[in-house]
């Protein structure tokens, strides 16, 4: 109370201000460490305020329509009844994908044939503008914005799908309910329904989506309706999508993410408020004298606490002002830097209520964390004044363990508030504590070891720079936890990031499949393998594709194992909806391929005889999807082919690495079965460059318009540029937190500078060189950059093999480029920021020094 | 042994009994002032000394409250040490002490104007920006007001701590060792400052030195010699 009393006195902040006079510029570059963490929060909180209030504003346009009904077949004359039935407008589509021809090249699109007044909500965006309402009124195509650019094409220009031509209206850039990446990741081509006869492409094509766009009345509430006829609509095998839904999951998954940015954010603060803390404990080890003598002079306890309390404050305040300012001009960047990844068009506004919530978390984190040297105030006697020698009795009071209790709570607090449960905050704090806890320990050890080392008959210079690191009121803790922490934030998101990529991208796959072509008709492949061998490219796999669904697991229909309209009933032993909903695309053969090994029971040979419960096909089944369906070796399935009921029995379970690009299969039957199914084949191959490509496709697009190719270096370039997109953001935030820890480095390096200097003035007065002292300051910064930097990578490959193993659930892969880069760059940027924060050390005559230094 | 209490006409202003000042416990503990006694009288001037290690500052940071005896009492003004917590005696110290340090202690970021002022402001909150530039005056700093203690020599840093323990009109002044860092010509000016004030102002004058030559312009003397003392006051 009595500090809270001195705090409101006017004295005691015109005592803080006259105390800082010779210090306040050192001290504002301190408070500048937690700038870089408030500013990270503060750009976060306001682009997350953006993108929801977005979401919020734009909830219609995120789908364009009231309700979206999708189905893989075309609709029935019943379905179109009884969807009849909504009332209000509709409109339909349908959507593949085919090859697109222009004079120019070709490339695999995603059409959209589109029939009535889709979007109901919002605006296909094209360019010209007026392209949209003349590709309503049936006058041409529009095409990506990117893929008009890539083929140099513009309005006007003519273009082929199937067996028809098409006039380009113009650009697309923007359809309701779709992101931009979407759009990326396959082109797309909007063209009017009723030439769709005229392409000829619907013939053959297995991987259509039929799509009826609903805009409803007033009075039809969509997700209330869905949620009445949800057994009618699986019945019919339809799904849907409505405005609250897309509105949810939207919100979840933006949540998710700056959730996850608000962590690092936190992290980049704490390490910026331990920089503080250390830098107020430099500071106040300076004012122990001054303490000292206003005790002497009579002031009470609490207000030379308060004295010092509000310097805190004032520094937390400077820094936090300076992160707003900085995370405000952030703010109205980001959004054009996540162009194409957000799924809404956001507006850049400052935020003031994150600027307000940035700032306060900022100086109450700072607050927390400085209070622990600040309590070391209490313990300096008056005596300090007449006795230079006197030390106060070390022992940890009440209070500091006090505050190390708020300094927890505070960060768990946060932490929990960032995550969906609360122990995952704790988890959080708790991680970080480990963390800290062994940089700490590492710190101690290299204490030890140095003080040990520098015993030695080592060089001069290196048992100088050793004897630096275990010197009184050395930094080797606070140096070695900031970068420390930096190195391990920064390899992790860098080995995550890794891990991830190597799971589109397995290496030593040179010559793999790298194009797989689909929907090849029986009748097509004599005249595809002539062309396969026209263009010098080899077959790698080639599998036939019967479609089929699952009509029965052990005996019982999957209807009955499909969850039910209020089925109070655990799900648990059940298989999920979607493993038991879906098509099945299978194959027949008796052996196994490259990308796939068996991990129970035998591959079957050829199936004699009718299919008959008594006479059961042996079929192989993927180990996962085995798993998802709760089915092992000697459990039945039944498929159902176009109406016939094919019994199964699993001899064999496989397991198989599905990041290869083969023809790879969840079922695969053996020979003297599917034969006479109506089949359809895949062709794996290797394109060497993207010549080829482009002349395979080509080629294709004449002879075979409705072969669909994938070409993986294409998807997989797009993917990665997604991902760098996000990575993006996520590497900035490691970057803030890199920042934060070097100019903790700084501040640390210069608040321990004037002891630094009166060893080199010492030294050189005795006969060491400018050279022997810059050796000697090289050795202490490489010592603690490389440790630190071990330290750091250790953490991180523990942090991101159990991001992999346990978050992921990937494989884990090692990147030494990432280690060794690591391993180079976090010493070499310690060497460099020590030795330019330090020089003049051993540059200025001594006799200067010595006077700036005993007089300053 | 135990101090004889010599017979003082002024009101008593200090009074120490059986001070006794040890560090550590059992057999390893360190007695650095034992069972000293002395009473000052208002107004008069009283010179500790003593070879180094003999107590003196001890004795001195007892007297002024800033440290506690293992065992006796101080009384300042009647009011005894012991009753009062270490905010209890800030307040005693704001209110009726003065101090002059060897290495003079001014606050380093506060211009000579301002450390005079300190004392007044924790007494009252505000101070008289006038009595402290009159009292600078008064020790021929009134032209330097606004420097930096790192701009002032050795000699004026001293008077300019010698202001600011005048600033509160103090009952008693504890000046230790005052001339130690000063060359003679210097250190003879500052030590008749101290005696002028102290006589102007019937301040009562606690000096520890080194100096025999200083310690004799006192009334009294009390020699110190491994925490005992050596000659009765």
């Amino acid at each position: 109370m009595s500090v809270l009393k001195a705090l409101l006195d006017r004295w005691t902040w015109t005592m803080a201000w006259r105390d800082s006079q010779s210090t306040r510029g050192r001290l504002f570059l301190f408070s500048l460490s937690i700038s870089l963490g408030v500013a990270a929060l503060v750009a976060i909180d306001s682009l997350g305020g953006s993108v929801r209030q977005a979401i919020g504003q734009q909830a219609k346009t995120l789908l364009g329509a009231d309700l979206v009904v999708t189905s893989r077949a075309p609709f029935t004359p019943q379905d179109e009844e009884w969807l009849g039935s909504l009332g209000g407008e509709s409109a339909r589509e349908t959507s593949f994908s085919t090859m697109l021809t222009t004079t120019n090249g070709n490339r695999l699109v995603n059409a959209r044939a589109l029939e009535g007044d889709f979007p109901f909500y919002g605006q296909i965006e094209t360019d010209p503008t007026t392209a949209a309402a003349a590709f309503h009124r049936g006058d041409g195509v529009v095409i990506e914005e990117s893929l008009l650019q890539q083929f140099g094409l513009k309005a006007g220009d003519s273009v082929r799908l199937g067996k028809a031509d098409f006039q380009v209206l113009g650009a697309l850039r923007k359809v309701p309910g779709d992101s931009v990446a979407f759009g990326a990741l396959a082109p797309r081509v909007y063209l009017p329904e009723r030439d769709l006869d005229r392409t000829g492409l619907l013939k053959g094509v297995s991987l259509a989506r039929y799509r009826r766009y609903f805009q409803l009345d007033s009075k039809v509430d969509a997700e209330k309706w869905v949620k009445e006829h949800e057994s009618e609509l699986r019945k019919r095998r339809l799904e849907t999508d409505t405005v609250a839904r897309r509105q949810r999951d939207l919100g979840r998954a933006m949540e998710n993410l700056f959730r996850f940015l608000n962590l690092v954010a936190l992290v980049a603060l704490l390490l910026g408020a331990i920089g503080v803390a250390s830098a107020v404990q430099v500071h106040l080890r300076r004012k122990l004298s001054s303490i000292a003598v206003l005790r002497c002079l009579g002031a009470p306890i609490s207000a030379t606490f308060a004295i010092y309390l509000a310097q805190a404050l004032a520094l937390g305040a400077a820094g936090s002002l300076v992160g707003i300012v900085l995370g405000l001009t952030a703010s109205t960047g980001l959004p054009r830097l996540l162009q194409g990844v957000l799924p809404v068009s956001i507006q850049s506004q400052w935020e003031w209520t994150s600027a307000a919530i940035g700032g306060a978390v900022g100086m109450g984190i700072c607050l927390v964390f400085t209070l622990l040297p600040l309590l070391e105030i209490r313990r300096v006697s008056p005596l300090a004044a007449i006795r230079a020698a006197y030390e106060p009795p070390r022992r940890r009071s009440l209070a500091s363990w006090v505050v190390y209790g708020a300094m927890a709570l505070a960060v768990a607090g946060f932490s929990g508030a960032q995550t969906p449960h609360w122990w995952e905050g704790f988890a959080f704090t708790g991680g970080l504590a480990v963390a800290l806890g062994l940089l700490a320990g590492t710190a101690t050890l290299i204490v030890q070891l140095a003080r040990q080392l520098a015993r030695l008959p080592l060089p001069f210079v290196a048992r100088q720079g050793l004897a630096s690191l275990h010197r009184p009121n050395n930094r080797t803790l606070l140096l070695l936890v900031s970068l420390g922490l930096g190195t391990f934030l920064i390899v992790t998101l860098q080995l995550t990031r890794t891990v991830l990529l190597e799971q589109l991208f397995p290496p030593g796959q040179k010559n793999g499949p790298n194009a797989l072509l689909f929907d090849i008709q029986t009748d097509q492949r004599e005249g595809l393998q002539a062309l396969f061998q026209r263009l010098g490219l080899p077959v790698l796999n080639e599998a036939p594709v019967v479609t089929m669904r699952l009509q029965k697991v052990k005996e019982v229909p999957t209807e009955a194992l499909v969850r039910k309209e209020g089925d109070p009933r655990d799900r648990g032993d059940r298989p999920p909806d979607w493993a038991l909903r879906r098509e099945y695309r299978s194959t027949w053969r008796t052996n196994l391929v490259e990308a796939e090994h068996l991990t129970a029971g035998s591959m079957s040979t050829a199936f004699v005889g009718e299919p008959s419960a008594s006479n059961r096909v042996p079929v192989s089944v993927e180990a996962n999807i085995a798993k998802e369906l709760r089915v092992g070796l000697g459990d039945t399935l039944e498929f159902d082919i176009q109406g016939v009921p094919i019994p199964c029995v699993i001899t064999s379970l496989r397991e198989v690495d599905w990041r290869q690009l083969r023809p790879n299969f969840y079922v695969v039957f053996p020979t003297g079965v599917l034969e006479s199914a109506p089949a359809m084949f895949l062709v794996a191959t290797h394109l060497p460059d993207s010549q080829t490509s482009a002349r395979l496709q080509r080629e294709l697009g004449k002879a075979f318009p409705n072969v669909s190719t994938i070409d993986l270096a294409t998807v997989l370039q797009t993917l990665e540029a997604i991902l760098n997109k996000v990575a993006l953001a996520i590497r900035f935030m490691a970057g803030l937190t890199a920042g934060t820890g070097v100019i903790v480095l700084i501040g640390a390096i210069l608040s321990g500078r004037g002891q630094r200097v009166q060893e080199a003035v010492l030294l050189r007065t005795l006969g060491a060189s400018r050279f022997q002292i810059r050796e000697i300051l090289f050795t202490e910064y490489a010592v603690l950059g490389l440790f630190s930097a071990l330290t750091g990578i250790v953490l991180s490959v523990a942090a991101s093999w159990a991001l992999a193993h346990f978050t992921f659930e990937v494989n884990y892969a090692w990147s030494p480029g990432v280690l060794l880069a690591a391993l180079v760059s976090v010493p070499l940027v310690t060497i460099t920021v020590g030795i330019l924060t330090s020089r003049g050390v051993a540059d200025e005559p001594p006799l200067e020094i010595l006077r700036q230094e005993g007089t300053g | 042994m135990t101090a004889n209490f010599a017979a003082v006409s002024q009101p008593t202003i200090l009074s120490a009994r059986q001070l006794t000042k040890s560090y550590g416990r059992g057999p390893e503990a360190l007695t650095v002032l034992k069972e000293v006694s002395f009473e000052l009288g208002a107004g008069e001037t009283l010179a500790i000394v003593g070879p180094s290690g003999s107590g003196k500052t001890t004795l001195l940071g007892l007297c002024a409250g800033l440290d506690t005896p293992t065992s006796g009492e101080v009384s300042l003004a009647g009011e005894p040490f012991s009753a009062l917590d270490e905010d209890g005696r800030a307040r005693v110290r704001n209110a009726r002490v003065g101090f002059i340090f060897q290495n003079f202690q001014l606050l380093p970021s506060l211009t000579a104007l301002e450390n005079v002022m300190v004392p007044l402001e924790l007494r009252s909150g505000t101070a008289s920006r006038e009595a402290a530039r009159a009292l600078l005056d008064q020790v021929g700093l009134g032209s330097r007001t606004h420097h930096y203690p790192t701009q002032l020599s050795g000699g004026e840093q001293q008077r300019v701590a010698l202001a600011r323990a005048f600033a509160t009109r103090p009952q008693l002044l504890f000046a230790d060792e005052p001339t130690g860092n000063l060359d003679d010509e210097t250190a003879q000016k500052v030590v008749e400052l101290i005696f002028s004030l102290n006589s102007a102002a019937g301040t009562a004058l606690v000096l520890v030195t080194h100096d025999l030559e200083l310690a004799a312009r006192c009334q009294r003397t009390l020699r110190l010699k491994g925490g005992r003392v050596l000659t009765p006051v």
